[in-house]
Parts: structure tokens; C-alpha cells; sequence
């Protein structure tokens, strides 16, 4: 809740101080890690300056641009083809018991494996190339989003679906009137839980199934020269990006409308008020 | 009005003594709406059975408030949702207007013990969401209605968690009322709330009774409120609950709470209920 007038220069001290935490750590260890590759002069991990002058290079010829957008577009593509199936499909498992009983087994037998394990069966299925890198990205969001999807149905208050039959709604009409909307904060949570799987996967599955994205790119550097410069380089931006998405996805469980949440609605807001007030109340 | 009175204006004498009556009648000689007829609850829990309701014959009538009064934990809130239709006694039937109860019905609304308003819709689409068969222009009038009469005038457009417990409390009584039920079924609509907005409340939910005219059923573990609320009172055992006795309440409206007959009234459902009067 920052944004509000402050009026006092105590209070703006306060809010840079606030604003600039997150930062000091980062500064500190890059500045720690700095410190010791130069004084340690051994070959094991290159220093943050050469990684950031490798991603300065590699912006400047493109390469980076062209790798981030190959990744993004496979990401995109699995995850959201993933998305349309898994919500609807674990929502009426979780709305109808029966469903549930006879396809829960497959689902949990399925959700263990690594999404890695699939590779050898996506290449004999679709061939090395984007096609195969986005199958392993919908696997990777198809089964944890869709448990989500079932126990978000099956973990709505009674009392909720009761108003909605007491109001004269079918078992249909309920499932689109009352279980989705009543499901959707944790289905938004389970969006982001899976966005999050999906970036950590698609860089393993680039790594063996194409010729282009930051997986790639990573293991390319390597064999190409062993410039583990261009290898962190790699990592950071991918961990840089995967902090932008989660952070999307934040803003979106903030909105307006899903700022609710009825395990939520009690207790939780009440203290984390009281807690704000109490750490509002110690600040000088 | 004695007989007397109707002889000396004859156009009322056209009327049978029994119509004019309706306007106000003697509680006793209200129709019956809702009788519960030998109704038993059984709940299998592992290999053990729960009896939870044991026997209860209920009789509502025709525009009445009832209170159900008991101990905490007691069924009551089983026995509301069998009424309701929400649950299938394991014995013994309800019948309302000598209908058959055998599932939830639009004309006899439940509000619920605790946040039942959906927290997905503003005030407006919550009070509005019984009400997709009409007309936009009637549902936006509907609405209207029952925002003003609850009292949530600028808030129509607020999400239930931006607004406070009683707040939400008069929205879901508004969503209730708006399909026009001729039942009301509470469960501890007050439970949640504070004692200064519990007590606001009751004088609220009087005052939409005299508009509204409902037959209403309200469950409570509230002495306190039986006594201000209700035409009659149930008290009931603690599990497995039956009806102690049906208590009459005939105080006068608007009731005074600290009269002495108030106090009696009072004193009774504590002695049914074998509460002690000293702590």
C-alpha cells in the first residue's frame, strides 16, 4: 500500500530504505562474487563482469534477442495450449465425483514423471524441433495445473454451491455459475505455480531437442568454446525472466476481482492487517 | 373489534369476520405452511451411527417467525437443511403447502451462518443472482429495490470482501428477498457478527419482516435473540435433539427489553433450556 502523501522526510527515507532492501543484497554478492573470482584467479566460474559484458555482446548481435523470443514462443505456446485443456478437464473431474474416481488414478500415476522422461517419445513422435520442446512444456503444466484444477472444484465451501442450487440452478449451470468463479483465485495460483514449471523445463528440453532458445544457447556456448562467460550470462537472464513472469502472474492474483479468497476471508486478511499496523507502529 | 362493532358499519358486515381478521390474525388460527412430520437424522460415521435428530414434528405457520433455540452443536443446522431440502432426512417427511420437500426450492431461501454471499460478485450481481429469468430492465429495478431496502445505497458496486460483516449480511438477506420467496430460512445469520451490529441487525431484519411479510424460520443458540425475534420459540435437547417445548411469545411489538415481562420470557427459555440463572 505505498502510494500514499507522506509528508514527513522520515517517511521517505523509510520507504527508500524499503524500495532499496531487495537491491542491497543483490549488490552485495555480486560485489562478493566480484571480489573473490579477482583475488582467487582460477577458472571455475567467470566473475559478474564477464557475464555482463557477454550479455552486452550477445544483445548487440542479436543472438540473445533471437534465443529469449525462441524460448518465450515455445513457452507460450505449450503452456497455454496446456492451460485450455487442463481447467476445464480438472474442473469437472472435481465437480463430479464420479469422473474423478475413474480417471484420478491416471492423473496421479502420470503427474510423478518428469516431464524430462517424455523427451525419446516426443522426438519419435514429432521430430527433433519446436513441436517436440512445446509437447514437453504442455506435459510439464498439462498435469500439475489440471490436480490443481481438481482440487481447486473440490475444495469449494458447501455453502456455496447450496446458495446456488437453492437458487434454482442445474448441476451444469452451477459448474459455470458457482464452481468456476469460486475456484478461479486458486486456479490463477495454480497458473502461476505451472508458469513457473514451464520456464524451468523449457530450458532442459532446448537443451536436447533444438537448435535455438536459451537452453540451447547454454549448452551451444559450452561446446562451441567453453565460453562459460556466454553459459552465466545464460542463467541469469533466464532466472531475470522467470522473475518478470512470476511477477505478472502476481499482479494478476491481485486484481481487483480475485483479491478474495474464502480460505482466506476470516482470518488471514484480519491479521495481516494487524501485523501492517504493528510494523507501521515500531517503524520510528 | 368485538362482533358488535361489525353491525354498525354495514359495508364491513359484508366482509366475513374471518377476512378482516387476516389482517392481523391470532397467531393460533394462522394456516399451517410447513409441517415436519417423525423426523430422524442418522449419520454413519466409520461403523458408528450419530443420532442427531431424533423424532421432531415441527409446525409453521403462515407468516410467522420461528425461532429454533438450542445448544450449539446440537442439529439444529441439520434439521434447517432438511427443511431446506439440502439433506434427506433418514426418516419421516416436510411437507410445505402440503407439497412434498424432496430438494431445494427458489420459493424458500436459506441464508447462511457465515460469508454465504459470493465473494467472486459485487453488492449489485450478488443480489441480482437469483434473478437471470427477468428482464434487465425489471432485474435492474429488483435490485435497486432491495439495495435500498437493506440500506446498502453506494455500495452496489463493492466486492463483499471490501465491505464489513454485517454489511454482507444485509447483502445476502437482499439476494434472499429478491426472488421474492414466501419462506426465509436463517441459520445463525448473527453468529459471526459483533454484539452493537448483531443487535442493529435484528431491529433490520424486523423491520424487513413488517415490509416483507415471510413465513420465517431462524436458528439461533442466542437466548437472547428468541425472545426479541421470534412468534413463537423452539427449544431443543442437545443431541440427539428433540423438541423440549414450543414457547408462545406473545410479547408485543416493538418488544422492550428491559421489561419485566421481557425478563420472564426470557427466564423461561433459560429454564427449558436447564440454564442456570446465576453465574
Amino acid at each position: 500500500m505505498s502510494g500514499g502523501v507522506r509528508g514527513a522526510s522520515a517517511g521517505s527515507i523509510e520507504s527508500l530504505s524499503r524500495h532499496a532492501r531487495p537491491f542491497a543484497g543483490l549488490i552485495g554478492l555480486t560485489a562478493a562474487w566480484q571480489l573473490a573470482i579477482s583475488v582467487s584467479d582460477q577458472s571455475l566460474l567467470p566473475g559478474p563482469a564477464a557475464a555482463l559484458a557477454a550479455i552486452v555482446e550477445m544483445t548487440s548481435d542479436g543472438d540473445l534477442v533471437r534465443h529469449t523470443i525462441a524460448s518465450l514462443f515455445r513457452v507460450a505456446w505449450g503452456y497455454i495450449g496446456a492451460a485450455i485443456l487442463a481447467i476445464p478437464l480438472g474442473l469437472v473431474l472435481g465437480w463430479y465425483s464420479k469422473a474423478e474416481r475413474a480417471a484420478g488414478p491416471i492423473l496421479q500415476i502420470l503427474r510423478p514423471i518428469s516431464p524430462l522422461a517424455w523427451i525419446p517419445i516426443a522426438i519419435l513422435w514429432v521430430g527433433v524441433g519446436d513441436l517436440s520442446a512445446i509437447f514437453i512444456i504442455f506435459l510439464s503444466v498439462l498435469w500439475p495445473l489440471t490436480t490443481s484444477a481438481v482440487e481447486a472444484a473440490q475444495s469449494i465451501p458447501l455453502k456455496f454451491v447450496r446458495a446456488g442450487r437453492n437458487f434454482g440452478l442445474s448441476r451444469r449451470a452451477l459448474l459455470f455459475t458457482v464452481i468456476y468463479p469460486a475456484a478461479l483465485p486458486q486456479l490463477v495460483l495454480g497458473l502461476r505455480l505451472s508458469l513457473g514449471i514451464a520456464w524451468l523445463v523449457v530450458v532442459a528440453a532446448e537443451m536436447i531437442a533444438v537448435g535455438s532458445g536459451l537452453g540451447f544457447f547454454i549448452i551451444d556456448a559450452r561446446n562451441a568454446g567453453n565460453r562459460y562467460d556466454q553459459v552465466v550470462a545464460g542463467m541469469l537472464l533466464i532466472g531475470l525472466i522467470g522473475v518478470v513472469l512470476d511477477a505478472a502472474m502476481r499482479r494478476l492474483e491481485r486484481s481487483r476481482a480475485l483479491a478474495w479468497s474464502y480460505n482466506r476471508l476470516s482470518e488471514v486478511p484480519k491479521k495481516a492487517a494487524a501485523a501492517a499496523n504493528g510494523r507501521r507502529g515500531e517503524a520510528p | 373489534m368485538s362482533r358488535a362493532s361489525y353491525a354498525l358499519f354495514p359495508a364491513l358486515s359484508l366482509v366475513k369476520p374471518s377476512d378482516v381478521i387476516a389482517e392481523a390474525p391470532p397467531a393460533a388460527e394462522r394456516r399451517a405452511k410447513l409441517l415436519a412430520r417423525g423426523i430422524r437424522k442418522v449419520f454413519r460415521r466409520g461403523r458408528n451411527d450419530v443420532h442427531v435428530l431424533e423424532e421432531v414434528d415441527l409446525d409453521i405457520r403462515e407468516g410467522e417467525f420461528m425461532v429454533v433455540v438450542g445448544p450449539s452443536g446440537c442439529g439444529k443446522t441439520t434439521l434447517l437443511n432438511i427443511i431446506a431440502g439440502f439433506e434427506k432426512p433418514t426418516t419421516g417427511e416436510v411437507r410445505i403447502d402440503s407439497g412434498l420437500v424432496d430438494g431445494p426450492d427458489k420459493r424458500r431461501i436459506v441464508v447462511f451462518q457465515e460469508h454465504g454471499v459470493f465473494p467472486w460478485l459485487t453488492v449489485e450481481a450478488n443480489i441480482g443472482f437469483g434473478l437471470a429469468d427477468l428482464s434487465p430492465d425489471e432485474r435492474k429495478s429488483r435490485i435497486a429495490h432491495y439495495v435500498k431496502l437493506v440500506g446498502l445505497e453506494g455500495f452496489e458496486h463493492a466486492y463483499p470482501h471490501e465491505v464489513s460483516g454485517g454489511m454482507k449480511q444485509r447483502v445476502e438477506m437482499a439476494r434472499a428477498l429478491a426472488v421474492r420467496p414466501d419462506m426465509l430460512f436463517l441459520d445463525e445469520p448473527f453468529g459471526a457478527l459483533d454484539f452493537i451490529t448483531r443487535h442493529v441487525m435484528r431491529g433490520e431484519l424486523l423491520r424487513i419482516w413488517n415490509a416483507e411479510k415471510k413465513t420465517v424460520l431462524f436458528i439461533t443458540h442466542d437466548i437472547e435473540e428468541s425472545v426479541q425475534l421470534a412468534d413463537r420459540i423452539v427449544v431443543m435437547t442437545s443431541r440427539p435433539a428433540t423438541i423440549r417445548c414450543v414457547i408462545e411469545n406473545d410479547l408485543p411489538r416493538p418488544r422492550d427489553l428491559s421489561s419485566r415481562r421481557y425478563l420472564e420470557m426470557r427466564d423461561k427459555v433459560l429454564r427449558e433450556l436447564g440454564l442456570a440463572k446465576e453465574v
